[in-house]
């Protein structure tokens, strides 16, 4: 498997890994991001890894776009061969599903969507054979997911589902973007499920929403003093599904800034998990339950 | 040393040259969507390049001083009045405590850069005083402004001269916006790619610091595949990807998207190559309905263009002595 590079206008390298989305994939895209971030190559001003792809931000008025093209390809060997595990952390996410504001929201963006006779969450549990909105639920928060790229809007995670390809959910976006979708809301689009950090436009199905913020411009939040942004790529998440009443109650707490997430370090290993995924699974819901 | 807003404009915010560094967390670079425009009202009012200045769209804002303080405002044809009293664009004038500045009607272009000896002296967030109102950061409160803000300003020495109209960088009518090909421009035809540079484009009423939606081309063909796992089934879908600054995103086959300052950071469309560095700071000036074709061009040709951009900026300074 080779990048495929390419100039993105003056002031860009994109590097695309492969065309469909793996955790291989992933896991090359960060150790390539990884590299360059060491490698401290000058004109070099942002990296971005993404899902199957990466980023390169720079200056052409102090490195020639041939010249830093050249110094990528040549870290290609090494990215490809390198270990792919992380230390990382396990992070619960309690979600109210089929809540009342996207419900308002997708109603109102109706005539955008394949199906308008049906809620997004009715759409997706039928075209992924699940029957009801209960099976999808429940499909959709049993296994944990994995942050391959933050991005979009501040600090939003595009999460990649734990489980086996064949049992992947899938859902097309949007026929045509949404100009609004609530804030906390959590989407889905192709095989990744999103956490809208910020009010405004998007074109993933909606589910539902969580009351934990996860971008706080303010950094007032108690868990986004350090960092505005919860989500780094690598992180693994657990959705929660909860009630209305323990919605409101973590709202409340939330206002109060007494609300504590649930977070837990952990352990990945890409060979691990493609041996046994259950396996790995189980053991990460143990390092979140605190077993 | 501070300026109040007595009315706010469409949408005033609080703009520098950017926050650069956060983009792998979807916060965008922000700052003055036409930098040339940016950097010149600085050097009118004796300001570094970079500081703080106020970006008006469409409809000025009215502002009033509370001390004495030297302005200029460049960029679109917005006319500034002092005190009613019309003054020239693209000139330093001196204001007085307790003046009022306020503007005409647009007359070209889309946005004004409105700059005051000191800058706008709004903390910084994570090293800019730039707004991002998507990501509610930066600026004044992380928003445009409103009637009743009070921005403080900087010490600052003012200065006077004027920029002619030979100095100043305008786009076009049409527009063209130089695009270097690229990324996933093999989705397409080759035919769609020829139709997509052959068409003149028209500004879509969506047009912000986000991204500028172009419309009336024809819609494009893909190159027929069997979509990659977890893209999305829509050809135009990819696996989503980082967007760089300038790339022209094609939702559906049909109505082109370049995103600007305040980027999403990435997304699943595909996109057919970057507006160049050195013609960003058109599309700010473009308005609704406004035409504009894309040509294709080299790296060369866009080094060539920066370096042309640059030595254009040079010989403002040099105008203005600096």
């Amino acid at each position: 498997m080779s990048i495929r590079f390419t100039f993105g206008g003056d002031e860009h390298i994109f590097g695309e890994v492969s065309e469909a989305m793996s955790l291989e994939s992933f896991f090359t895209s960060l150790s390539m991001t990884n590299a360059v971030r060491a490698a401290g190559i000058k004109g070099v001003t942002e990296i971005c890894p993404a899902n199957a792809s990466f980023q390169v931000k720079f200056d052409p008025d102090r490195i020639r776009p041939d010249d830093l093209m050249r110094e990528l390809k040549a870290m290609e060997a090494a990215a490809a061969t390198s270990d792919a595990s992380l230390k990382t952390r396990i992070i619960e996410i309690p979600v109210l599903y089929n809540d009342p504001w996207t419900h308002e929201t997708l109603m109102r963006f109706r005539e955008r969507h394949q199906d308008p006779s049906k809620t997004d969450l009715e759409y997706a549990a039928e075209i992924n054979g699940l029957g009801t909105v209960e099976n999808f639920i429940a499909a959709h928060s049993g296994q944990p997911w994995f942050v391959s790229m933050v991005g979009f809007v501040a600090g939003l995670p595009f999460l990649y589902q734990m489980v086996e390809r064949e049992r992947q959910l899938q859902v097309p976006k949007y026929l045509r973007p949404r100009t609004d979708t609530p804030k906390l809301t959590v989407g889905h689009g192709g095989c990744f499920s999103c956490i809208y950090s910020v009010r405004g436009a998007g074109g993933y199905q909606m589910f539902g929403v969580t009351p934990m913020p996860i971008y706080d411009p303010q950094q007032k939040v108690s868990y986004l003093r350090d960092e505005m942004c919860l989500f780094r790529p690598g992180d693994i998440v657990k959705w929660k599904p909860v009630t209305r009443d323990t919605y409101d109650a973590a709202v409340e707490a939330v206002a109060q800034n007494r609300y504590e997430p649930v977070i837990r370090p952990a352990t990945f290993s890409l060979a691990e998990f493609n041996r046994d995924m259950a396996g790995t699974n189980a053991r990460l819901m143990e390092a979140l339950h605190g077993r | 040393m501070a300026v109040k807003v007595v009315t706010p404009g469409l949408s005033t915010t609080v703009q520098d040259l950017g926050r650069p560094g956060y983009y792998h967390l979807g916060i965008p670079l922000s700052g003055g969507m036409d930098r040339f425009a940016l950097r010149a009202a600085n050097m009118l009012v004796g300001n570094d390049e970079g500081a703080a200045v106020l970006e008006a769209v469409f409809l000025g804002p009215e502002l009033e001083f509370t001390s004495a303080a030297t302005v200029a405002v460049t960029g679109g044809e917005l006319p500034p009045k002092l005190n009613g009293e019309e003054r020239a664009t693209w000139e330093a004038f001196p204001v007085k405590s307790g003046d009022r500045l306020s503007f005409g009607f647009l007359k070209a272009g889309a946005r004004a850069y409105v700059a005051v000896s000191g800058g706008i002296d709004v903390p910084l967030t994570l090293g800019s005083r730039s707004t991002y109102t998507l990501g509610a950061l930066g600026g004044h409160e992380g928003r445009a402004l409103k009637a009743g803000d009070e921005l403080p300003l900087g010490q600052g020495k003012g200065s006077k001269g004027a920029i002619p109209a030979n100095l100043r960088r305008q786009p076009g009518n049409p527009a063209e916006l130089r695009m270097l090909p690229g990324l996933y421009r093999h989705r397409i035809t080759a035919e769609a790619g020829k139709r997509f540079l052959a068409d003149t484009w028209k500004v879509a009423p969506e047009a912000d610091r986000i991204g500028y939606r172009f419309k009336g081309g024809t819609a494009l063909d893909f190159v027929p595949r069997e979509q990659p796992f977890g893209a999305g089934s829509n050809p135009s879908n990819i696996v989503d990807a980082c967007y760089p600054y300038g790339s022209i995103q094609v939702p559906g086959g049909t109505e082109p998207i370049v995103l600007h300052r305040d980027a999403v950071s990435g997304g699943g469309y595909m996109m057919l190559g970057c507006v160049i560095s050195a013609d960003m700071d058109l599309i700010g000036q473009l308005q609704p309905h406004a035409p504009a074709r894309f040509t294709e061009v080299t790296m060369e040709q866009a080094l060539a263009a920066r370096h042309d951009r640059q030595a254009a900026l040079g010989r403002v300074r040099a105008h203005l002595g600096l």
